[in-house]
């Protein structure tokens, strides 16, 4: 069964608020790196940094981190999960990091991604940008700090936000899989 | 597919197309890796990879150890000369005492032919071939053919010569394989003495003029001439073999074209290859090295994933 819980209309605001709220903590971002973590944190990422561009006028610093090398479930999949291009050409010594990633469930890949991005310097500070934070489902002490949507789901519920080549038709549904 | 269809690397015949390219998809997420400020992963943390080298080796060795260390795995080492081989140990009993210490994989450099693939029939552990004998040496055909991608864009369709020592060399034979499995033509040039007589059961043509040879191919791969499986006269002198086959800057320019030059080292300067063309640029022998660790990189991340936990 699939629910929608937010509709392309909502989702357009949401994208509108998250900026402005970085924009509020950040200022010019002359000291920001906007990092999205790969696969789906990429394009929640690219629609940040377009709405970012279109209400200020700062260059904007970003990246994409693929984080498969350093997840903790390596042989422990049957799958294995392929790696995806990572695309850091910036240093983040003494930056400060907003992670961005499209949902936040057990917390291992922000766990994941805090250790990849060490790979690339010491960043002064290091925050976390998600558009939907699942809270009863944590396996980690990890706290978002900017947050799309707030959603009680169980385990066996799977959320998907379907991103379309055109941004206005994005949307985020809910599936229930034991109806499925 | 993202898993290999083989649970030992034995050698390039085993290995399916698709196979390759995983390979090759792998290795280009660790060169980005291995290009970065901390060259470091920890996805192996809790694998511990040995090292049973039973035939010396520099660049291979160490080529595998980094790749080991840059995964983040535990490596432990092993040379025949100090061991209890010199003491009459069997090669089984030896691994199986080394994989008592829990060891999770082994590669193996070895002197025999099969040696390999003889060890994954008869002891529990994911097994690479890092050479054995003059059969097969199949990380050194994965790099080579993952350097002509990373230079000529693909290896389909590409005509490869390899010159030199074929008939001792464990490279030529693994590059046979993979090239033709990457859709590219292969062909030799040497001396007759040194060119076995199975490559006509593989379809591989041979050249016995480095002009001819040179001005088909696209891409020259150079073997070293093998100072220590010279055991009978395969031709008259070092001075010759430079003069009829070995390769120099006048011969290149002498070309209507230009050629990628490949050596799997060590090279013999001045035998057969000459200073001025090794360091040119036309010669990506240090990619080939660069390669060499991104390949193995992923040959153990991918072997790595069929242990059971």
């Amino acid at each position: 069964m699939e629910k929608q819980i937010v509709s392309s209309d909502q989702f357009v605001i949401m994208i509108e608020r998250l900026s402005h709220q970085l924009i509020e903590n950040h200022g010019d971002f002359s000291d920001t790196i906007l990092v999205g973590i790969q696969p789906r944190g990429v394009e929640f990422s690219k629609r940040i940094l377009e709405k970012l561009n279109q209400i200020s006028s700062n260059n904007i610093q970003s990246g994409n981190l693929d984080i498969t090398f350093f997840r903790d479930d390596f042989g422990r999949r049957d799958v294995p999960i392929e790696a995806q291009e990572l695309d850091m050409n910036v240093s983040v010594e003494g930056k400060r990091v907003v992670l961005i990633d499209d949902v936040l469930f057990t917390g291992r890949s922000i766990r994941s991604a805090m250790d990849a991005l060490l790979s690339f310097g010491r960043p002064k500070q290091v925050e976390l940008m998600v558009l939907i934070d699942r809270r009863l489902t944590r396996d980690l002490p990890i706290h978002p700090n900017y947050v799309g949507r707030t959603v009680d789901t169980i385990l066996e519920e799977k959320i998907i936000v379907r991103w379309e080549s055109s941004h206005s038709e994005d949307k985020i549904i809910l599936i229930n899989s034991e109806n499925e | 597919m993202s898993k290999l269809s083989v649970d030992h690397l034995l050698g390039i015949k085993n290995l399916k197309k698709k196979d390759i390219e995983l390979i090759f998809k792998t290795a280009d997420n660790f060169k980005r890796i291995i290009n970065q400020p901390i060259k470091k992963v920890p996805t192996l943390r809790d694998i511990t990879i040995a090292n049973l080298f039973f035939e010396n080796s520099t660049r291979t060795r160490l080529s595998f150890e980094l790749a080991e260390k840059r995964l983040s795995s535990d490596v432990v080492n092993f040379s025949s000369s100090s061991s209890s081989v010199k003491k009459g140990e069997t090669l089984v009993d030896t691994v199986n005492n080394i994989l008592a210490m829990k060891v999770d994989m082994v590669v193996m450099r070895h002197p025999n032919p099969g040696a390999a693939e003889f060890l994954s029939r008869n002891v529990e552990s994911k097994i690479i071939n890092a050479g054995d004998g003059s059969h097969e040496h199949p990380t050194q055909a994965l790099l080579d053919s993952y350097s002509i991608r990373e230079k000529l864009g693909s290896v389909e369709g590409k005509k490869i010569v390899i010159i030199g020592d074929i008939l001792h060399s464990r490279v030529a034979l693994s590059n046979f394989h993979c090239l033709k499995k990457l859709d590219a033509e292969v062909r030799v040039c040497g001396p007759s003495t040194l060119i076995p007589k199975y490559l006509d059961s593989l379809g591989v043509k041979h050249f016995t003029n480095i002009k001819e040879a040179l001005n088909w191919c696209d891409v020259a791969n150079i073997l070293r001439i093998q100072l220590e499986r010279q055991d009978v006269n395969y031709f008259p002198s070092f001075r010759e073999y430079s003069m009829v086959y070995g390769v120099n800057k006048e011969l290149l320019d002498s070309l209507d074209k230009e050629i990628v030059i490949m050596h799997p080292g060590p090279i013999n300067r001045g035998v057969e290859l000459s200073s001025d063309v090794a360091d040119s640029e036309h010669s990506i022998i240090l990619d080939q090295v660069e390669n060499g660790v991104a390949i193995r990189m992923a040959v153990i991340y991918l072997l790595a994933q069929k242990i059971n936990k």
